[in-house]
Protein backbone atom coordinates (compact mmCIF):
# COMPACT_ATOMS: atom_id res chain seq x y z
CA UNK A 1 0.00 0.00 0.00
CA UNK A 2 2.59 2.48 0.59
CA UNK A 3 3.68 2.54 -2.98
CA UNK A 4 2.05 5.36 -3.84
CA UNK A 5 3.34 8.18 -4.90
CA UNK A 6 3.66 11.38 -2.96
CA UNK A 7 2.46 13.39 -6.18
CA UNK A 8 -0.79 10.80 -7.09
CA UNK A 9 -1.65 10.94 -2.93
CA UNK A 10 -1.70 14.86 -3.07
CA UNK A 11 -3.11 15.32 -6.57
CA UNK A 12 -5.91 12.79 -7.55
CA UNK A 13 -8.19 13.88 -4.64
CA UNK A 14 -8.53 17.51 -6.32
CA UNK A 15 -10.12 16.21 -10.19
CA UNK A 16 -9.29 12.57 -10.22
CA UNK A 17 -10.75 11.43 -7.48
CA UNK A 18 -12.61 14.28 -5.66
CA UNK A 19 -13.89 13.92 -2.56
CA UNK A 20 -16.93 16.18 -3.41
CA UNK A 21 -17.52 15.42 -6.97
CA UNK A 22 -16.77 11.92 -7.42
CA UNK A 23 -18.05 10.84 -4.10
CA UNK A 24 -19.97 13.34 -3.42
CA UNK A 25 -18.99 13.47 0.37
CA UNK A 26 -19.39 16.92 2.41
CA UNK A 27 -21.86 18.57 0.68
CA UNK A 28 -23.64 19.50 3.56
CA UNK A 29 -21.10 22.33 4.41
CA UNK A 30 -20.11 22.82 0.86
CA UNK A 31 -23.80 24.57 0.44
CA UNK A 32 -23.70 26.74 3.44
CA UNK A 33 -20.23 28.78 3.76
CA UNK A 34 -19.84 29.36 -0.26
CA UNK A 35 -21.18 32.55 -0.55
CA UNK A 36 -18.22 34.45 -0.49
CA UNK A 37 -14.87 33.47 -1.94
CA UNK A 38 -12.46 34.52 1.59
CA UNK A 39 -15.59 32.73 3.43
CA UNK A 40 -14.83 29.39 1.11
CA UNK A 41 -11.13 30.05 1.29
CA UNK A 42 -10.76 29.72 5.30
CA UNK A 43 -12.79 26.54 5.48
CA UNK A 44 -11.31 25.20 2.99
CA UNK A 45 -7.57 25.88 4.68
CA UNK A 46 -9.77 24.80 8.30
CA UNK A 47 -10.97 21.47 6.41
CA UNK A 48 -7.62 20.77 4.68
CA UNK A 49 -5.50 21.50 8.71
CA UNK A 50 -8.13 19.11 10.02
CA UNK A 51 -7.82 15.79 7.25
CA UNK A 52 -4.54 16.07 7.67
CA UNK A 53 -3.91 16.11 10.83
CA UNK A 54 -6.47 13.49 11.91
CA UNK A 55 -5.06 11.40 9.44
CA UNK A 56 -1.33 11.99 11.03
CA UNK A 57 -2.18 11.09 14.27
CA UNK A 58 -4.63 8.22 13.49
CA UNK A 59 -2.05 7.01 11.60
CA UNK A 60 0.33 7.32 14.34
CA UNK A 61 -1.45 5.65 16.39
CA UNK A 62 -2.96 3.40 14.52
CA UNK A 63 -1.29 -0.22 15.47
CA UNK A 64 -2.39 0.66 19.15
CA UNK A 65 -6.38 1.03 18.31
CA UNK A 66 -8.37 -1.47 19.45
CA UNK A 67 -10.85 -2.09 16.43
CA UNK A 68 -13.76 -2.13 19.36
CA UNK A 69 -13.73 1.60 19.63
CA UNK A 70 -12.09 2.19 16.83
CA UNK A 71 -14.53 4.74 15.59
CA UNK A 72 -14.72 6.42 18.71
CA UNK A 73 -10.98 6.92 18.72
CA UNK A 74 -10.45 8.45 15.38
CA UNK A 75 -13.90 10.72 16.25
CA UNK A 76 -12.46 12.09 19.60
CA UNK A 77 -9.07 13.10 17.30
CA UNK A 78 -10.88 14.58 15.24
CA UNK A 79 -13.14 16.24 17.61
CA UNK A 80 -10.16 17.87 18.91
CA UNK A 81 -8.79 19.22 16.22
CA UNK A 82 -11.48 20.90 15.21
CA UNK A 83 -12.14 22.52 18.53
CA UNK A 84 -8.47 23.58 18.32
CA UNK A 85 -9.01 25.40 14.70
CA UNK A 86 -12.39 27.07 16.10
CA UNK A 87 -10.20 28.53 18.63
CA UNK A 88 -7.33 29.54 16.37
CA UNK A 89 -9.85 31.23 14.26
CA UNK A 90 -11.52 32.85 16.81
CA UNK A 91 -8.83 34.50 17.89
CA UNK A 92 -6.86 34.87 14.44
CA UNK A 93 -9.59 35.58 12.06
CA UNK A 94 -12.59 37.02 14.38
CA UNK A 95 -14.37 38.58 11.39
CA UNK A 96 -14.32 34.94 9.25
CA UNK A 97 -15.00 32.96 12.19
CA UNK A 98 -18.39 35.08 12.45
CA UNK A 99 -19.26 34.43 9.55
CA UNK A 100 -18.40 30.39 9.23
CA UNK A 101 -20.21 30.25 12.88
CA UNK A 102 -21.32 26.66 13.59
CA UNK A 103 -19.84 25.74 10.26
CA UNK A 104 -16.32 25.09 11.57
CA UNK A 105 -17.67 22.72 14.55
CA UNK A 106 -19.62 21.03 11.88
CA UNK A 107 -16.30 19.87 9.63
CA UNK A 108 -16.77 17.33 12.94
CA UNK A 109 -19.68 15.84 10.86
CA UNK A 110 -17.91 16.33 7.30
CA UNK A 111 -17.80 12.64 5.92
CA UNK A 112 -14.29 13.25 4.14
CA UNK A 113 -12.30 13.73 7.46
CA UNK A 114 -13.32 10.54 9.17
CA UNK A 115 -13.80 8.64 5.72
CA UNK A 116 -9.93 9.29 4.86
CA UNK A 117 -8.72 8.45 8.68
CA UNK A 118 -10.67 5.20 8.72
CA UNK A 119 -9.89 4.09 4.74
CA UNK A 120 -6.56 5.45 4.27
CA UNK A 121 -4.61 6.27 7.92
CA UNK A 122 -5.66 3.24 9.60
CA UNK A 123 -3.38 1.22 6.82
CA UNK A 124 -0.83 3.76 5.83
CA UNK A 125 1.81 5.17 7.28
CA UNK A 126 2.07 8.76 9.16
CA UNK A 127 3.99 11.04 6.00
CA UNK A 128 1.54 9.40 3.64
CA UNK A 129 -1.56 9.67 5.26
CA UNK A 130 -0.43 13.27 6.62
CA UNK A 131 -0.47 14.04 2.51
CA UNK A 132 -3.74 12.07 1.64
CA UNK A 133 -5.50 14.67 4.10
CA UNK A 134 -3.57 17.45 2.32
CA UNK A 135 -4.82 15.86 -0.78
CA UNK A 136 -8.70 15.58 0.48
CA UNK A 137 -9.00 18.70 2.49
CA UNK A 138 -7.66 20.20 -1.21
CA UNK A 139 -10.20 18.88 -3.51
CA UNK A 140 -12.71 19.69 -0.95
CA UNK A 141 -11.20 23.47 -1.09
CA UNK A 142 -10.95 23.75 -4.48
CA UNK A 143 -14.33 22.57 -5.23
CA UNK A 144 -15.63 25.53 -2.34
CA UNK A 145 -13.44 28.04 -4.31
CA UNK A 146 -15.18 27.37 -7.62
CA UNK A 147 -18.72 27.27 -6.20
CA UNK A 148 -17.87 30.21 -3.92
CA UNK A 149 -16.12 32.10 -7.19
CA UNK A 150 -19.38 31.87 -9.57
CA UNK A 151 -22.23 32.00 -6.44
CA UNK A 152 -20.12 35.53 -5.21
CA UNK A 153 -19.63 37.03 -9.21
CA UNK A 154 -23.39 36.14 -10.29
CA UNK A 155 -25.19 36.79 -6.72
CA UNK A 156 -22.96 39.89 -5.25
CA UNK A 157 -20.83 40.95 -8.44
CA UNK A 158 -18.02 40.87 -6.80
CA UNK A 159 -14.97 38.31 -6.29
CA UNK A 160 -12.88 38.31 -2.96
CA UNK A 161 -15.21 41.56 -1.55
CA UNK A 162 -13.79 43.41 -4.63
CA UNK A 163 -16.24 44.43 -6.64
CA UNK A 164 -16.40 43.01 -10.52
CA UNK A 165 -19.83 43.84 -11.51
CA UNK A 166 -21.37 46.90 -10.03
CA UNK A 167 -24.88 45.69 -9.05
CA UNK A 168 -27.86 47.63 -9.19
CA UNK A 169 -28.24 48.48 -5.55
CA UNK A 170 -24.49 50.68 -5.55
CA UNK A 171 -25.90 52.28 -8.84
CA UNK A 172 -24.11 49.81 -11.44
CA UNK A 173 -26.06 47.96 -14.13
CA UNK A 174 -26.00 44.32 -13.02
CA UNK A 175 -29.03 43.03 -11.34
CA UNK A 176 -27.49 40.50 -8.98
CA UNK A 177 -28.99 36.88 -8.92
CA UNK A 178 -30.78 36.45 -5.59
CA UNK A 179 -30.65 32.46 -6.00
CA UNK A 180 -27.04 32.67 -6.07
CA UNK A 181 -27.05 33.88 -2.07
CA UNK A 182 -28.75 31.29 -1.14
CA UNK A 183 -27.39 27.58 -0.20
CA UNK A 184 -29.31 25.68 -2.83
CA UNK A 185 -27.80 27.37 -5.48
CA UNK A 186 -24.46 25.88 -4.58
CA UNK A 187 -26.43 21.96 -5.60
CA UNK A 188 -26.61 23.28 -8.97
CA UNK A 189 -23.30 24.64 -9.44
CA UNK A 190 -21.60 21.40 -7.98
CA UNK A 191 -24.02 19.45 -10.18
CA UNK A 192 -22.66 21.76 -13.24
CA UNK A 193 -19.38 20.89 -11.93
CA UNK A 194 -19.65 17.41 -11.48
CA UNK A 195 -20.72 17.34 -15.50
CA UNK A 196 -18.20 19.24 -16.80
CA UNK A 197 -15.82 16.90 -14.78
CA UNK A 198 -16.92 14.29 -16.14
CA UNK A 199 -17.38 15.56 -19.72
CA UNK A 200 -13.19 15.61 -19.50
CA UNK A 201 -13.16 12.07 -17.75
CA UNK A 202 -15.72 9.91 -18.94
CA UNK A 203 -14.39 7.24 -16.87
CA UNK A 204 -16.20 9.17 -13.95
CA UNK A 205 -19.22 7.99 -15.05
CA UNK A 206 -20.86 5.23 -13.38
CA UNK A 207 -22.06 2.11 -15.07
CA UNK A 208 -26.30 2.37 -15.04
CA UNK A 209 -27.56 0.03 -11.87
CA UNK A 210 -30.50 -0.47 -14.47
CA UNK A 211 -33.00 1.13 -17.69
CA UNK A 212 -35.68 2.59 -17.10
CA UNK A 213 -38.60 0.64 -19.12
CA UNK A 214 -41.17 1.95 -21.10
CA UNK A 215 -44.25 1.93 -18.39
CA UNK A 216 -46.10 -1.10 -19.43
CA UNK A 217 -48.93 -1.16 -17.16
CA UNK A 218 -50.08 2.21 -18.42
CA UNK A 219 -49.91 1.11 -21.89
CA UNK A 220 -52.21 -2.26 -21.71
CA UNK A 221 -54.69 0.21 -19.95
CA UNK A 222 -54.82 2.57 -22.84
CA UNK A 223 -55.19 0.19 -25.25
CA UNK A 224 -58.18 -1.20 -23.17
CA UNK A 225 -60.06 1.98 -22.98
CA UNK A 226 -59.83 1.81 -26.38
CA UNK B 1 -3.29 -8.00 16.67
CA UNK B 2 -5.70 -9.58 19.12
CA UNK B 3 -3.65 -8.24 22.27
CA UNK B 4 -5.49 -4.28 20.73
CA UNK B 5 -8.80 -5.91 21.42
CA UNK B 6 -7.98 -7.09 25.71
CA UNK B 7 -10.33 -5.10 27.60
CA UNK B 8 -7.23 -3.50 29.29
CA UNK B 9 -5.58 -2.67 26.10
CA UNK B 10 -8.42 -0.85 25.13
CA UNK B 11 -9.18 0.83 28.27
CA UNK B 12 -5.69 2.03 28.34
CA UNK B 13 -5.58 3.30 24.87
CA UNK B 14 -9.23 4.99 25.19
CA UNK B 15 -8.34 6.71 28.55
CA UNK B 16 -4.89 7.91 27.55
CA UNK B 17 -6.39 9.55 24.64
CA UNK B 18 -9.07 11.00 26.41
CA UNK B 19 -6.41 13.04 28.53
CA UNK B 20 -3.91 14.08 25.91
CA UNK B 21 -6.80 15.26 23.98
CA UNK B 22 -8.55 17.42 26.77
CA UNK B 23 -5.33 18.88 27.75
CA UNK B 24 -4.85 19.72 23.82
CA UNK B 25 -8.20 21.55 23.53
CA UNK B 26 -8.37 23.05 27.10
CA UNK B 27 -5.02 24.27 26.38
CA UNK B 28 -5.80 25.50 23.45
CA UNK B 29 -8.71 27.17 24.67
CA UNK B 30 -6.48 28.71 27.88
CA UNK B 31 -4.15 30.27 25.71
CA UNK B 32 -6.24 31.49 23.23
CA UNK B 33 -8.97 32.85 25.57
CA UNK B 34 -7.31 36.69 26.05
CA UNK B 35 -6.89 37.07 22.55
CA UNK B 36 -10.81 36.18 21.74
CA UNK B 37 -11.93 38.50 24.40
CA UNK B 38 -9.96 40.77 23.02
CA UNK B 39 -11.57 40.61 19.44
CA UNK B 40 -14.78 40.43 20.82
CA UNK B 41 -14.24 43.65 22.58
CA UNK B 42 -12.72 45.40 19.13
CA UNK B 43 -16.08 43.87 17.25
CA UNK B 44 -18.03 45.88 19.81
CA UNK B 45 -15.95 48.83 20.01
CA UNK B 46 -15.75 49.23 16.26
CA UNK B 47 -19.54 48.50 15.86
CA UNK B 48 -20.44 51.78 17.81
CA UNK B 49 -18.05 53.98 16.36
CA UNK B 50 -19.05 53.21 13.03
CA UNK B 51 -22.73 54.22 13.75
CA UNK B 52 -21.17 57.45 14.37
CA UNK B 53 -20.09 57.77 11.45
CA UNK B 54 -16.52 59.38 12.98
CA UNK B 55 -14.98 56.05 12.62
CA UNK B 56 -12.53 55.70 9.23
CA UNK B 57 -10.83 52.60 8.13
CA UNK B 58 -7.25 52.31 9.45
CA UNK B 59 -8.12 54.21 12.80
CA UNK B 60 -7.18 52.80 15.68
CA UNK B 61 -10.41 51.38 17.14
CA UNK B 62 -9.24 51.57 20.78
CA UNK B 63 -7.93 54.74 20.66
CA UNK B 64 -10.39 56.54 19.03
CA UNK B 65 -13.31 54.51 21.37
CA UNK B 66 -11.15 55.78 24.80
CA UNK B 67 -10.62 59.29 22.73
CA UNK B 68 -15.03 60.04 22.05
CA UNK B 69 -17.01 57.76 23.80
CA UNK B 70 -18.23 57.24 27.11
CA UNK B 71 -20.95 54.20 27.92
CA UNK B 72 -23.25 55.09 30.81
CA UNK B 73 -26.58 53.03 32.02
CA UNK B 74 -29.62 54.43 31.76
CA UNK B 75 -33.02 53.85 33.79
CA UNK B 76 -35.18 53.35 30.79
CA UNK B 77 -38.35 54.01 32.99
CA UNK B 78 -37.33 57.53 34.37
CA UNK B 79 -34.97 58.03 31.89
CA UNK B 80 -32.14 58.97 34.39
CA UNK B 81 -28.63 57.51 34.59
CA UNK B 82 -28.23 54.90 36.78
CA UNK B 83 -25.00 55.46 38.45
CA UNK B 84 -25.01 52.37 40.71
CA UNK B 85 -24.71 50.37 37.42
CA UNK B 86 -21.46 50.57 36.14
CA UNK B 87 -21.51 50.31 32.56
CA UNK B 88 -17.78 48.64 31.39
CA UNK B 89 -19.57 45.41 33.67
CA UNK B 90 -23.16 45.68 33.14
CA UNK B 91 -24.34 43.54 30.58
CA UNK B 92 -27.80 44.66 29.30
CA UNK B 93 -28.47 41.16 27.32
CA UNK B 94 -27.68 38.97 30.49
CA UNK B 95 -29.97 41.63 32.41
CA UNK B 96 -32.70 41.13 29.83
CA UNK B 97 -32.75 37.03 30.80
CA UNK B 98 -33.25 37.67 34.20
CA UNK B 99 -36.70 38.08 35.52
CA UNK B 100 -35.39 40.48 38.67
CA UNK B 101 -33.69 43.02 35.98
CA UNK B 102 -36.07 42.66 33.42
CA UNK B 103 -40.34 42.55 32.18
CA UNK B 104 -42.22 40.65 30.34
CA UNK B 105 -43.66 42.29 27.35
CA UNK B 106 -47.35 41.96 26.40
CA UNK B 107 -48.82 41.48 23.43
CA UNK B 108 -49.42 44.83 22.07
CA UNK B 109 -46.60 46.51 23.64
CA UNK B 110 -44.21 44.41 21.96
CA UNK B 111 -43.52 45.98 18.76
CA UNK B 112 -39.99 44.85 18.43
CA UNK B 113 -41.21 41.40 19.49
CA UNK B 114 -38.36 40.42 22.07
CA UNK B 115 -40.89 39.19 24.63
CA UNK B 116 -38.37 40.56 27.59
CA UNK B 117 -36.83 43.73 28.42
CA UNK B 118 -33.95 45.11 30.60
CA UNK B 119 -34.83 48.14 33.18
CA UNK B 120 -31.52 48.92 31.99
CA UNK B 121 -29.62 49.69 29.23
CA UNK B 122 -26.55 50.82 28.40
CA UNK B 123 -25.76 54.18 25.79
CA UNK B 124 -22.74 55.69 24.41
CA UNK B 125 -21.96 59.18 24.71
CA UNK B 126 -19.71 60.83 22.02
CA UNK B 127 -17.75 63.87 22.82
CA UNK B 128 -18.48 65.77 25.99
CA UNK B 129 -20.72 63.43 28.34
CA UNK B 130 -22.84 66.22 29.93
CA UNK B 131 -23.25 67.61 26.42
CA UNK B 132 -22.94 64.85 23.88
CA UNK B 133 -22.21 65.33 19.84
CA UNK B 134 -23.94 61.96 19.57
CA UNK B 135 -26.14 59.81 21.42
CA UNK B 136 -25.61 55.94 20.02
CA UNK B 137 -28.37 53.72 21.60
CA UNK B 138 -28.45 49.73 21.56
CA UNK B 139 -31.79 48.55 19.72
CA UNK B 140 -33.11 45.07 18.78
CA UNK B 141 -35.97 43.13 17.19
CA UNK B 142 -37.29 40.75 14.97
CA UNK B 143 -36.80 41.14 11.48
CA UNK B 144 -37.89 38.37 8.82
CA UNK B 145 -35.70 35.01 9.83
CA UNK B 146 -34.90 35.99 13.25
CA UNK B 147 -33.48 38.63 15.72
CA UNK B 148 -31.71 42.15 14.55
CA UNK B 149 -29.47 43.66 16.89
CA UNK B 150 -27.89 47.19 16.17
CA UNK B 151 -26.99 50.79 17.09
CA UNK B 152 -28.76 53.85 16.51
CA UNK B 153 -27.20 57.29 16.63
CA UNK B 154 -28.98 60.36 17.41
CA UNK B 155 -27.39 63.71 17.20
CA UNK B 156 -27.15 66.16 21.04
CA UNK B 157 -30.76 67.22 20.79
CA UNK B 158 -32.05 63.99 21.27
CA UNK B 159 -33.93 63.84 17.78
CA UNK B 160 -31.50 64.12 14.88
CA UNK B 161 -30.65 60.51 13.57
CA UNK B 162 -27.19 60.09 12.56
CA UNK B 163 -27.12 56.37 11.41
CA UNK B 164 -28.63 53.10 12.32
CA UNK B 165 -26.40 50.02 11.70
CA UNK B 166 -27.08 46.46 12.39
CA UNK B 167 -24.42 44.16 13.35
CA UNK B 168 -26.03 40.96 13.71
CA UNK B 169 -29.13 39.86 11.31
CA UNK B 170 -29.88 37.14 9.37
CA UNK B 171 -32.00 38.35 6.79
CA UNK B 172 -32.45 37.16 3.27
CA UNK B 173 -29.17 38.12 1.52
CA UNK B 174 -29.31 40.52 -1.17
CA UNK B 175 -32.63 41.40 -0.30
CA UNK B 176 -33.25 42.52 3.66
CA UNK B 177 -29.41 41.74 4.11
CA UNK B 178 -29.05 44.88 2.24
CA UNK B 179 -29.88 46.99 6.04
CA UNK B 180 -25.94 46.09 5.29
CA UNK B 181 -25.41 48.42 2.21
CA UNK B 182 -23.91 52.20 3.07
CA UNK B 183 -25.92 53.34 0.63
CA UNK B 184 -29.40 52.45 2.64
CA UNK B 185 -27.36 53.19 5.67
CA UNK B 186 -26.35 56.82 4.31
CA UNK B 187 -30.34 57.44 3.81
CA UNK B 188 -30.34 57.85 7.96
CA UNK B 189 -28.74 60.73 8.09
CA UNK B 190 -30.59 64.19 9.15
CA UNK B 191 -33.87 62.08 9.41
CA UNK B 192 -35.85 63.02 12.42
CA UNK B 193 -37.37 60.93 15.39
CA UNK B 194 -40.46 63.00 16.27
CA UNK B 195 -42.36 66.01 15.07
CA UNK B 196 -41.11 69.56 16.45
CA UNK B 197 -42.24 70.24 19.67
CA UNK B 198 -42.00 66.82 20.35
CA UNK B 199 -44.57 64.50 21.46
CA UNK B 200 -42.59 61.40 22.93
CA UNK B 201 -45.19 59.18 23.22
CA UNK B 202 -45.40 59.01 19.54
CA UNK B 203 -41.55 58.36 17.33
CA UNK B 204 -42.71 59.95 13.48
CA UNK B 205 -39.96 57.92 11.87
CA UNK B 206 -40.89 54.83 9.61
CA UNK B 207 -39.64 53.29 6.33
CA UNK B 208 -41.86 53.68 2.88
CA UNK B 209 -42.48 52.33 0.10
CA UNK B 210 -41.02 54.05 -3.03
CA UNK B 211 -40.13 57.25 -3.00
CA UNK B 212 -39.42 58.52 0.43
CA UNK B 213 -40.13 62.02 0.99
CA UNK B 214 -39.52 64.69 4.13
CA UNK B 215 -37.75 64.31 7.39
CA UNK B 216 -39.84 61.41 8.70
CA UNK B 217 -39.36 58.60 6.39
CA UNK B 218 -36.67 56.68 4.86
CA UNK B 219 -36.84 54.64 1.75
CA UNK B 220 -37.96 50.72 2.68
CA UNK B 221 -35.76 47.95 1.55
CA UNK B 222 -36.94 46.60 -2.26
CA UNK B 223 -38.30 43.32 -1.92
CA UNK B 224 -38.10 43.13 1.64
CA UNK B 225 -41.37 44.57 3.29
CA UNK B 226 -41.07 42.22 6.45
CA UNK B 227 -37.80 43.00 7.24
CA UNK B 228 -38.61 46.83 6.32
CA UNK B 229 -41.72 46.18 8.77
CA UNK B 230 -39.57 45.00 11.36
CA UNK B 231 -37.27 47.71 11.21
CA UNK B 232 -39.95 50.62 11.64
CA UNK B 233 -41.34 48.21 14.81
CA UNK B 234 -38.37 48.05 16.23
CA UNK B 235 -37.64 52.33 16.22
CA UNK B 236 -40.89 52.95 16.93
CA UNK B 237 -40.86 50.56 20.24
CA UNK B 238 -37.05 51.88 21.46
CA UNK B 239 -37.80 55.14 20.52
CA UNK B 240 -41.13 55.62 22.42
CA UNK B 241 -42.44 55.64 25.77
CA UNK B 242 -41.05 51.90 26.34
CA UNK B 243 -37.75 52.36 25.49
CA UNK B 244 -35.80 55.48 25.20
CA UNK B 245 -38.24 58.08 25.05
CA UNK B 246 -38.28 59.84 28.41
CA UNK B 247 -34.14 59.32 28.06
CA UNK B 248 -34.10 61.21 24.88
CA UNK B 249 -36.82 64.10 25.88
CA UNK B 250 -34.64 64.98 28.72
CA UNK B 251 -32.05 66.12 25.82
CA UNK B 252 -35.06 67.91 24.74
CA UNK B 253 -35.55 70.46 27.63
CA UNK B 254 -31.69 70.47 28.19
CA UNK B 255 -30.95 72.19 24.95
CA UNK B 256 -34.15 74.14 25.39
CA UNK B 257 -33.00 75.46 28.50
CA UNK B 258 -29.92 76.10 27.99
CA UNK B 259 -31.11 78.15 24.69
Amino acid sequence: MAKDSVRDVVLSPVFKNNPIALQVLGICSALAVTNSMSVSLVMGLAVIAVTAFSNLFVSLIRSHIPSSIRIIVQMTIIASLVIVVDQVLRAYAYDMSKQLSVFVGLIITNCIVMGRAEAYAMQNGPVMSFLDGVGNGLGYAVILLIVGFVRELLGSGSVFGLTVLPTVQNGGWYVPNGLMLLPPSAFFVIGLFIWVLRWFNPEQVEKTEYRIVANSKAKIKETANV
Amino acid sequence: MASNNSIKKTLIVAFSLCVVCSVVVSSAAVVLKPKQVQNQELDRKSNILQVTELYKPGDNVDEKYAELITPRVVDLKTGKYADNLDPETYDQFEAAKDPATSRTLSGEQDLAGIGRQENYATVYLVGNPDDPEQIVLPIRGQGLWGLMEGFLSVRGDGNTIVGLSYYDQSETPGLGGEVDNPRWKAKWDGKKIYADGGDYQDPQIHLVKGGASGEYQVDALSGASLTSRGVTNMLRFWLSDEGFAPYLARFHHDSQGGA
